[in-house]
């Protein structure tokens, strides 16, 4: 017998569903559910809009764990809650895929709460449906964050009450509230002209999607005949006159019209031009130095630089080992790190050397720079005898206590004032360092300063602040 | 040559990018947060993705979304951001997906402080998430090794459909070095179980769910003859002065560093000691431990936490040799001198 074939499965769905247990023939859902329902929307929608290769569906924990032994798409599963994260994962890593997440009341509203509400506000190019039907359905009909007031589950045997459990989650209204999301709708499968509209709007959602226009949510008043104790006939109209008063239907936001159309970053794949923009370019190694012409004292120095936040400590650590590198040296510098670079004091460790680097830290060190009084006192100690202290006499108005060390007084403060700016105080001691060690060639460090500085009017006044280093060691010394 | 002066925590972005990472998922925490905002800086530069998630969770779920896409992506965070991304490298390891996690640990527990520790030993290196599996640990401890191991963790991933977990201390994170980054970059190869959005990975499926009891025995014991064959095939090691040694010092990550220093020291003063440093905490050397235990008499376990390190090395030795330990706690760090000091009064030397 010849007929025309009116309602058909739609190609979307599995003709059997090989990934489930048992009868491939129908779902596991149980009679009466309005999963099966809104499962045919969705893939009614893909199928029309043509775009099943490209589409993932993210399963969630629920009822719905076992999408993908329906849908056949892309199927990924994430953790109860998740979803929305995991659906951010795969459409920014693939651009132009159709990513649905789909979740019910407990995995939405209740555990995955920031995950939706984020993936809302970024305004990921994502569909959310939302299947809410007041319960927990997988778990055997505890009390979800959508439960109704009264309404009696298995964690709320007397029935929901307010006083000890809240209200009902309005999530569409809460979604409302954010300026990113471009479309968000509540409908209801209760009757045959509301599963018209439900079925409109998981179409619009996805149409949008593939405009790449912004994220779409659906809210769906759903039925649970067996966890709300009704037969499947009445549990529509338990959607009609228990929900509904609660949950009012309706579209609460739709900025389809002026959304914009979002593009695809472009990767760039060519070395030469990943190697630029992560400043990977060729750095200069300047040949090994002439090591010779430093004293053994002052070769391969573990120095400790500390003093108040804002004296330059770290960055006079950062620049010395950036020299040390350009000469081919081996070089670790170690902050204390944290509070300190809000305010306080600061120290730093700095390791030169012409071998490999063991511990970074410098528990005992040739040389100790101490920027203020407090310094001084905690730092010399770890001064191996022989050792050169450099202390910044402008704040240190008391001696050293070691008298097995070099000592090196320089008034950096006042130096630095004279020079145009108390930011330079570090330049001052890096200058009489440099004078009294040569540990570092000055063209080197005019090199590393000009890579850090892009200012000429900074880099001349840090010039002159080493020079004023400089000369101090040369007259005074 | 590209030498650069960078934190660990720099090096392990740009490793990242050059190793052909696609996308980024962070959330700031101290003492990994150069980590999350270098990448904002340079994952855009060269047209990838960075999102700042909501939370630890959703970065490690958003990750697990990604790489289910076939993409190669990461996170970093710091032990408290770890102990939340538990659930999701759960399901990441359960669902055979590959991916990179950094941890820069920091002082616990609780909240505990922003120093160094080593204190997620346990929680990384024996899957600190629900269900049997393991990830593959690497133990980066220079700028350097920040650089190269993230590259390598990439590829480990990829080739054994695991997390890997680059894990080190706050110092190692925090402290500059010169790196010589590689002048080569990977391209994606595309994954035949990924998700690419078209007909030929359509039917793909991405799920840890195994409902049938046999069906989860057979994918569990899947995992543990793939674990087992990371323990024969990824071994990496660096050993220093073993090969007379007396005294063995077993220390990762910044203990691994003062220990060298200590162990310099004391071979100056003609003790034969030696260093051997897993530069993989899993799969965890225990062929070179026993390989060293043929002279050594004695182990020594360094680390900045309570002995948990030490757990393994015990295991390995299986009471063979005396194991000590020598650790400090709370973001404080063992001295060279004072591991010297340690290593004579075991020796009484």
């Amino acid at each position: 017998m010849e007929y025309e074939v009116l309602l058909k499965k739609p190609t979307v769905f599995y003709d059997k569903y090989p990934r489930k247990d048992g009868n491939k023939n129908v779902t596991h859902y149980c009679p009466g559910c309005g999963h099966g329902v809104v499962h045919k929307y969705i893939a009614e929608a893909l199928e029309k809009l043509g775009v099943q290769d490209r589409t993932i569906i993210v399963s969630p924990v629920g009822c719905s764990v076992f999408a993908y032994y329906y849908f056949d798409t892309g199927n990924i599963q994430a953790a109860h809650g998740r979803a929305p994260a995991v659906a951010t994962g795969v459409k920014r890593a693939r651009p132009e895929s159709i990513v649905i997440s789909y979740q019910g009341d407990g995995d939405l509203a209740a555990i995955g709460t920031a995950e939706i509400v984020h993936a809302a506000n970024r305004g990921e190019n994502i569909t959310v449906f939302f299947v809410n039907n007041a319960i927990y359905g997988m778990t055997g009909g505890q009390m979800a964050p959508t439960t109704l007031e009264g309404q009696k589950t298995s964690t709320s045997p007397t029935g929901r009450n307010p006083l000890n459990e809240g209200y009902p989650i309005c999530v569409s209204e809460l979604l409302s509230t954010l300026k990113a999301p471009i479309y968000i709708e509540r409908v209801s499968l209760h009757d045959a002209k509301n599963r018209v509209k439900a079925r409109k709007a998981i179409y619009k959602a996805l149409k949008c999607q593939t405009e790449r226009k912004g994220f779409t949510f659906v809210e769906i008043l759903a039925q649970c005949p067996t966890n709300w104790k009704v037969t499947p006939d009445d549990s529509l109209g338990w959607i009609r006159d228990k929900m509904l008063p609660v949950f009012e239907l309706g579209v609460k936001v739709d900025r389809t019209e002026e959304a914009q159309t979002s593009s695809y970053p472009k990767s760039i794949w060519d070395t030469a031009s990943i190697l630029k923009q992560l400043d990977l370019e060729n750095v200069e190694i300047k040949a090994r130095a002439d090591r010779s012409r430093l004293l053994p004292a002052h070769r391969n120095p573990r120095i400790k630089i500390a003093g108040f936040g804002g004296q330059g400590v770290l960055t006079l650590g950062i620049l010395l080992a950036g020299c040390g590198m350009l000469e081919d040296y081996n070089v670790a510098w170690l902050p204390s790190y944290g509070p300190e670079m809000r305010g306080g004091t600061a120290h730093c460790h700095i390791s030169i050397n012409d071998a490999p680097i063991g511990s970074p830290l410098v528990s005992s060190s040739t040389v100790c720079i101490a920027m203020n009084k407090p310094s001084q006192v905690k730092f010399e100690k770890e001064l191996i005898p022989g050792g050169l202290l450099i202390r910044n006499s402008s704040m240190i108005d008391i001696p050293s206590s070691r008298s097995d060390i070099e000592i090196l007084s320089v008034p950096a403060t006042e130096l630095a004032t004279q020079a145009g700016s108390l930011k330079v105080q570090n330049m001052v001691i890096l200058g009489a360092y440099l004078e009294r060690t040569k540990l570092i060639d000055m063209k080197t460090v005019m090199m590393a300063l000009q890579s850090m500085l892009k200012k000429a009017s900074l880099l001349e006044l840090n010039q002159k602040a080493i020079d004023a280093g400089r000369n101090y060691v040369r007259s005074n010394t | 040559m590209a030498k650069e002066l960078v934190k660990g925590n720099v090096a392990i972005v740009k490793g990242a990018i050059l190793a052909g990472c696609e996308v980024y998922f962070g959330y700031p925490i101290t003492p990994a947060s150069e980590i999350a905002e270098y990448a904002s800086l340079y994952f855009p530069k060269v047209g990838r993705t960075f999102i700042q998630a909501e939370s630890e969770v959703a970065a490690i779920n958003m990750v697990y979304g990604a790489a289910g896409a076939g993409a190669r992506c990461m996170t970093a965070s710091s032990g408290p951001g770890l102990s939340l991304k538990q659930e999701g490298i759960s399901y990441c390891a359960g669902a055979e997906l590959p991916c990179v996690i950094a941890d820069i640990m920091r002082g616990g527990p609780g909240l505990g402080n922003i120093g160094p520790e080593q204190s997620d030993y346990n929680q990384i290196v024996k899957g600190g998430g629900h269900g049997n599996y393991r990830v593959i640990v690497l133990a980066p401890n220079s700028g350097q090794e920040m650089c190269d191991l993230t590259i390598k963790a990439f590829d480990l991933a990829d080739k054994w459909r695991i997390p890997v977990v680059v894990l080190t201390d706050g110092y190692t994170g925090q402290m500059m070095e010169q790196v010589d980054f590689p002048q080569n970059t990977a391209i994606p190869v595309r994954k035949p179980w990924g998700l690419y959005a078209d007909a030929e990975s359509r039917s793909n499926l991405i799920t840890s769910i195994f409902l049938s009891h046999a069906d989860l025995e057979k994918h569990n014991i899947h995992l543990q003859k793939k674990y087992t064959r990371i323990e024969t095939e990824e071994v990496m090691v660096e050993k220093l002065y073993c090969d007379d040694a007396e005294l063995v010092i077993v220390a990762y990550g910044i203990s691994s560093r003062i220990s060298r220093t200590a162990v310099e020291m004391a071979r100056s003063q003609n003790l034969k000691i030696g260093l051997l440093r897993p530069l993989t905490l899993f799969p965890f050397p225990k062929n070179d431990i026993l390989e060293a235990a043929k002279t050594a008499k004695v182990f020594l376990s360094v680390e900045c936490s309570n002995g948990q390190l030490i757990d393994d090395i015990r295991l390995t030795l299986m009471g063979k040799r005396p194991v000590e330990l020598y650790n400090r706690m709370g973001g404080e760090v063992p001295t060279s001198e004072e591991i010297l000091g340690a290593i004579k009064r075991i020796l009484k030397a």
